[in-house]
């Protein structure tokens, strides 16, 4: 029992520490300028907000620090900025073609992610890619509007629309 | 150097212009409010990076800011999309007599 306890309590030090760490970067980032006081601020407002939101999640929140997770990390990014240039290819298609080709649907689709931020990022990455938009969650099922619907099966839908993701998403958060 | 960064920053400009643009005529044309989502959050996603990308060119001084604007935007972004989506879905908004399938609202019905 002490164990558990122990572990869920070094699980939010952890995520605080993340937390704090993320917010520094933004604030420096965000005032472009390294003087004591603005570095004083910063640390009093981050350390404020860890202790109001510490259970919170953070994009590094849960992310595995190995050397394989930080270079899918990369190759997400990559396949993410593709699909996004492509949904907007595709959108600006439907919209510009005068019969509207629209054949809209809510599916459900499944999705094996465990961890919350990598359920997170996963329904995030579906709302901007091609016709697809997360409406709701609930524990591994994601129910999602199609604009043009291919299939309404769950697995088929599932491997059109979660799998490219997922795998990445997979090796990242788990 | 300057003008050709110039150029390429007017051209990314301009691209993200005509994304937003297409989202505002798709914001129109839609039928219900789901495809309007869908037309905002993605044109409105990609147009405004490329607009701020087009910013970073042509005032490289600003970059950092512009790239954390950027980061923010593609993590909101999505999900004020999908809390619209699902509160519209909650209230049972209109929606297009073109939907051929509704798992969700088929799933409610199953557990109420």
């Amino acid at each position: 029992m002490d164990k558990l306890v122990n572990k869920h309590r070094s699980g939010r030090l952890r995520s605080g520490i993340i937390l704090f760490f993320v917010l520094m970067l933004f604030w420096l980032m965000l005032s472009s300028q390294l003087r004591i006081d603005v570095f004083v601020i910063g640390t009093i407002v981050a350390l404020v907000i860890v202790l109001l939101y510490g259970d919170g999640l953070s994009f590094l929140t849960e992310l595995r620090l190995t050397p394989k997770a930080i270079l899918t990390g990369f190759q997400y990014y990559g396949y993410f900025f593709k699909e996004l240039f492509k949904s907007n290819f595709k959108l600006a298609g439907i919209v510009l073609s005068p019969s509207l080709p629209i054949n809209p649907a809510i599916v459900k689709v499944r999705t094996r992610l465990q961890s919350r931020m990598g359920r997170l990022m996963l329904a995030n990455s579906i709302t901007l890619t091609p016709g697809t938009l997360s409406v709701e969650m609930d524990g591994e099922w994601l129910y999602v509007h199609w604009v043009c619907m291919e299939t309404a099966d769950i697995e088929q839908a599932t491997a059109r629309i979660v799998s490219g993701f997922e795998s990445y998403l997979e090796v990242m958060y788990g | 150097m300057e003008a050709i960064m110039d150029i390429i920053g007017g051209l990314l400009m301009v691209g993200g212009a005509c994304f937003l643009l297409f989202g505002g005529l798709g914001l129109i044309r839609m039928p219900d409010i789901y495809n309007r989502i869908q037309a905002g959050s993605k044109t409105t996603t990609l147009g405004t990076l490329l607009t701020l990308a087009g910013a970073a060119c042509l005032q490289p001084a600003w970059g950092w800011k512009l790239l954390l604007i950027g980061i923010f935007l593609i993590f909101t972004n999505p999900v004020s999309a999908q809390v619209l989506a699902s509160t519209a879905h909650r209230r049972g908004a209109h929606q297009s007599p073109l939907t051929e399938v509704d798992r969700l609202a088929e799933d409610r019905e199953g557990k109420a």
